[in-house]
């Protein structure tokens, strides 16, 4: 191998690759730049991808992709995935810089995944780190003010590169060294995603995700909703990831403070919580086809006849006078009793969360 | 890389003979995809790995992630118990 001595050194970028546009598109302008970029994907647990798609029956013929890794491939570079489920949940738990409009913390989260990435930089070699925020784009985590909060908390400091606004920031390292050259960066700002589909054209990026609320379970109102009533439920904070998942699947039903009941929808939810039937006592009906239930918290044999009757209510058997359900219990034992099925306006409203 | 029939994959595994197994049971993507990719940084190239899954996403995500981290897929399956098995060779 022969090296000129004047040639200079290529330089090293890894890219927060979330599998939307912007990070594609930051990516591609580095890249473009000669700059050799490889690509970190972080799994928090409340990533939208996959698990649905995977649970859910109605989805099975949708062609499933992970939008990280179809990034990865569409830009010709590594990528390297870290699981961080664990140590996100104290963010979750108390975000120093609060929440969103749900249970989003998505600041803390932008400094936290931006630190992970500046500690694998340093691990692995790399010089700078990308991002594919756009001043303006997010109310929360991506505005002009936050810019330098994540930058400086983050401890990446001006290692931060923001290819797509970088022309309305402060020039970082890689700008002043000359590892990138600011002209060839861009000034994208505000919500607008006009300039990102024109910038999508030139580098003929086509078929890329547009996940309408980002990639994250927390900014889904419905979900926080659920995640909200399991702490309360709980007089604590705290989850762990099968929790979180099964936030994702079914009917989830409180008719009491003391438990909750989640009641598959279809299928594949069936099949997904059939899984869990060593952790939980379960209800399904014998009588008439049925959905398979969860009953998660601590209830008596009474609770368990209102579940049942609310889980009759969701079976082929609800207008029958009488439904046959049975109750295993994930330890072994289980019983058979009959219910009247619910009228749908006893499943009260506010029992749904 | 392909996907085969079950019989095909047997048989590439008797020819194999000797691979590590990783198991996924349960397991919803991307935790396989990381497992696979944790799993494979600890071993030599050109060391088969069989990795058991339950998801049906791995069977886009396990070979994307192969072709751009440079790993092969000899192959892959889906078996009667719902399983979705592939063979990597590092």
């Amino acid at each position: 191998m022969t090296e000129l001595s004047n040639q200079k050194p290529q330089r090293k970028a890894v890219a927060l690759i979330s599998g939307g546009l912007d990070s594609l598109l930051a990516a591609r302008v580095v890249q473009e730049q000669g700059v050799h970029v490889e690509g970190i994907n972080f799994y928090t647990g409340f990533c939208v991808e996959g698990h649905t798609h995977a649970i859910r029956k109605k989805d099975k013929e949708k062609q499933k992709r992970n939008n990280a890794l179809w990034s990865a491939e569409q830009l010709g570079i590594k990528l390297h995935i870290i699981d961080i489920s664990e140590e996100y949940k104290d963010i979750v738990y108390n975000p120093k810089h609060g929440y969103g409009s749900n249970l989003n913390p998505c600041l803390d989260c932008k400094i936290y995944m931006v630190n992970q990435a500046q500690t694998w930089a340093d691990e692995n070699g790399f010089d700078f780190i990308i991002t594919g925020e756009v001043i303006g784009q997010r109310p929360k985590s991506q505005r002009k003010e936050t810019m330098p909060i994540i930058a400086r908390e983050s401890g990446a400091e001006d290692r931060l590169l923001r290819p797509l606004c970088a022309q309305n920031l402060m020039p970082t390292l890689p700008e002043r060294q000359g590892w990138v050259n600011r002209e060839e960066l861009l000034g994208f700002t505000g919500r607008s995603r006009k300039p990102q589909f024109e910038l999508a054209k030139k580098f003929g990026f086509e078929d890329f995700a547009q996940p309408a609320g980002g990639c994250c379970f927390l900014t889904d109102a419905n979900y926080s909703k659920k995640l909200a009533d399991l702490w309360e439920a709980r007089g604590e904070k705290h989850y762990e990831l099968d929790d979180i998942m099964l936030l994702k699947v079914g009917r989830h039903i409180r008719p009491k403070p003391n438990f909750k009941i989640i009641v598959s929808r279809e299928e594949g939810e069936n099949n997904f919580l059939r899984g869990y039937r060593k952790e939980f006592t379960t209800i399904h009906t014998v009588s008439h086809g049925g959905p398979l239930t969860l009953v998660e918290g601590t209830f008596d044999k009474e609770d368990l006849k209102l579940a049942a009757q609310i889980v009759a209510r969701y079976s082929g058997g609800k207008s029958a006078d009488k439904v046959t359900v049975e109750v295993d219990n994930f330890k072994g034992s289980s019983y058979v009793m009959d219910v009247k099925p619910m009228a749908a306006h006893e499943v009260l409203e506010e029992w749904h969360i | 890389m392909s996907k085969l029939d079950q019989a095909e994959f047997l048989r590439l595994i008797d020819v194999i003979e000797n691979f590590e197994v990783l198991e996924c049971y349960r397991l919803l993507c991307p935790m396989p995809v990381i497992k696979t990719q944790n799993k494979l940084k600890d071993m030599q190239v050109g060391e088969y790995l069989k990795v058991i899954c339950t998801d049906p996403g791995t069977m886009a995500d396990i070979p994307t992630w192969s072709r751009i981290n440079d790993i092969t897929v000899i192959g892959f399956a889906e078996f009667d118990d719902h399983t979705i098995q592939f063979l990597l060779r590092k």
